[in-house]
């Protein structure tokens, strides 16, 4: 049997996340993968899929609520927190610092988890890249809108063309030494002011 | 910087500089008003008197405290005190060993129902509103019959953990009254925080969780409290700092500052003329998130019962050190042992109990401080014997016979009775 026959249930509130997991998964070959965002019903869900593997968010408060549940199953498996080999620190550093937690089957090969919670943690990892990158882009907007409003008061103001007005601010910018969206913000600030 | 100048008053050592050893330890906690005493070491000066920085952590489950601590992402952690006994039994998903040299004081818990079950049990049985903890575990059993007779399904009663002081004091206080917390109710796990809220929907119909996840559940008029851990075992065990203790034997003089920073800080917390302080830095949303007079209250033990304005003022409903609070009594690590035995966690033997006993190791706690700090009386004593200390079944709990203490309660897990003596 391949680590590709192994059951795997992923827990995550956060739907994208959780479709990007699958997708890794599924690209990985897995066959039995099942994905829920919320713990209602978890418990009999886990008790008919009898997971070898469970993958889900550190920062999931539910996480107790697992323990107990695997209290009242033990007689069936006793799932494991996080890793099968303990001594590899680095992988579950790794994992933790990604925001992975996971419970393995008592008895599984670490050879045989290994890769999908490799693959777990770089896929958390993407998903946390995409929301810097999704912030910073929201970010960047900001910035071009308050510039836009910058340039549209020097203009009225002080009669500026809208070159100008852009020029101005990105000299003075250079010679604060700070960064045109802080001094578009303080025109626009400056301007609530006096107006 | 108030707060250091409270402290000089009563600390007038220096402070010190380690020598060796770590000086910046993470501290996992959990958001309740029984980490206070890690939360004051870090915020008025007492672990720094020690030359220690504590880097506390919020975290989000039991579990993840668990595993952050034996992953070595922590170094000290807030913990139930059942947990570190449920890692040396190898109970539990990651039982990685784990003790604890400190005891975070005692207090805190209670049971609340919700307001309508508590209306339910008042029109069954006549229950007054100033009716006793056993009184109201009485009330609950015979309302449950009702509901059993008239095809109900049984409540459900939420808890922060299986291996948690809440669920044993719940389940105490269930089977005092004559409930079979296994058969008669169905019990869930429910993370602090969202008790309130699930109470308020209807998705639980009870909880046992520490302060001040109660008080906020009967001023919101949800809830209504029918015990306090008071009512039950006084002294029972509340939350501990746990260790590695590998990590606790290569840094012993890391150990003792902590120790003697937790010491004074738990003194501190203490004090009445403290608690207002103590209650803004805790409303903080790096830490509990709640509003301030609903913790002021807590510490002070004034209780609103529950939204029409029925009170109870409990004293000493917090305890952070006086009475030997934060001495790690092995005792109490063989009695949540009982607790483990009692409702099918575990299966007694020797060696067991050996295991339980090792999680709380007084040695650390006794190297660090002077002796007049120390109890006198044995660290393996006989709980709840004397007046102030009762267990609400009047049962009294002797060590040395606890396979038959656990066997000897009337209402305890069938699992436990079909598994008799094993090994762990």
């Amino acid at each position: 049997m391949s680590h590709l026959d192994l059951t795997i249930l992923v827990i995550d509130e956060n739907a994208v996340r959780a479709a990007i997991i699958e997708e890794g998964l599924h690209e990985a070959g897995h066959r039995h993968v099942t994905i829920v965002h919320e713990v209602m019903g978890i418990a009999r869900l886990i008790e008919t899929l009898a997971p070898d593997v469970i993958i889900i968010d550190i920062e999931n408060p539910n996480r107790d609520m697992m323990e107990h549940l695997f209290q009242l199953t033990r007689s069936v498996s006793r799932p494991i927190a996080m890793f099968v080999d303990r001594s590899d620190t680095a992988a579950i550093e790794a994992a933790v610092d990604a925001g992975v937690s996971a419970y393995v089957v008592d008895g599984l090969k670490k050879e045989r988890v290994k890769p999908i919670l490799d693959m777990a943690v770089s896929r958390f990892n993407a998903f946390s890249r995409l929301q810097r990158e999704l912030a910073d882009a929201r970010s960047a907007l900001e910035e071009r809108k308050i510039i836009e409003r910058a340039k549209g008061i020097l203009m009225k103001m002080r009669g500026l063309s809208e070159d100008q007005a852009f020029t101005l601010l990105r000299q003075t910018a250079m010679n604060e030494k700070k960064k045109m969206s802080e001094i578009a913000q303080s025109v626009v600030t400056a301007a609530g002011l006096l107006m | 910087m108030m707060a250091m100048a409270d402290i000089r008053g009563t600390l007038p050592a220096p402070a010190r500089i380690a020598a060796g050893g770590p000086t910046t330890l993470r501290a996992g906690f959990i958001p309740l008003v029984d980490a206070s005493i890690l939360i004051a070491a870090a915020e008025f000066g007492f672990a720094q008197r020690e030359g220690l920085t504590l880097d506390l952590v919020r975290d989000v489950s039991w579990a993840n405290v668990r595993d952050r601590l034996a992953f070595r992402q922590f170094d000290i952690a807030h913990m139930l005190s059942p947990m570190p006994v449920a890692s040396m039994l190898g109970l539990g998903s990651n039982p990685s060993p784990t003790i604890t040299p400190f005891s975070l004081g005692r207090g805190g818990n209670a049971i609340t129902l919700s307001a309508r079950l508590f209306a339910r049990m008042q029109e069954a049985t006549g229950l007054s509103e100033t009716a006793s903890a056993l009184d109201n575990a009485r009330a609950l059993a015979t309302l449950l019959g009702v509901m059993r007779e008239a095809g109900e399904l049984p409540p459900t009663f939420g808890m922060t953990y299986p291996f948690s002081s809440h669920n044993y004091e719940f389940r105490y206080w269930l089977a005092a009254g004559g409930i079979d917390p296994d058969r008669d109710v169905k019990m869930v796990v429910v993370p602090p925080p969202l008790t309130s809220d699930a109470l308020a929907a209807g998705a639980i119909d009870g909880f046992c969780v520490g302060a001040p996840w109660n008080m906020v559940a009967s001023e919101r008029g949800v809830g209504r409290i029918v015990a306090a851990k008071q009512d039950i075992w006084p002294s029972a065990p509340e939350k501990v700092i746990g260790l590695r203790p590998d990590w606790a034997q290569s840094h012993p003089d890391t150990v003792s500052r902590l120790i003697v920073a937790l010491d004074a800080a738990a003194r501190w917390c203490d004090r009445p003329e403290n608690h207002d302080a103590l209650a803004e830095i805790l409303a903080d949303s790096r830490y509990i998130n709640a509003p301030v007079h609903i913790i002021r209250h807590v510490l002070s033990g004034e209780f609103s019962l529950d939204a029409r304005g029925n009170r109870r003022v409990i004293d000493k409903y917090f305890v952070f050190h006086e009475g030997h609070a934060n001495y790690p009594r092995p005792s109490k690590a063989l009695w949540i042992y009982s607790q483990m035995i009692r409702w099918g966690q575990a299966g007694f033997s020797d060696a067991g109990a050996r295991a339980a006993a090792s999680a709380y190791r007084p040695d650390l706690y006794r190297a660090a401080l002077p002796s007049s700090a120390m109890p006198q009386d044995e660290d393996v004593r006989i709980e709840g014997l004397s007046e102030t200390d009762r267990f609400m079944d009047g049962f009294v709990f002797d060590p040395a016979h606890l396979k038959a203490y656990a066997e000897a309660f009337p209402v305890r897990s069938r699992l436990a009775q079909d598994r008799g003596v094993e090994d762990v």
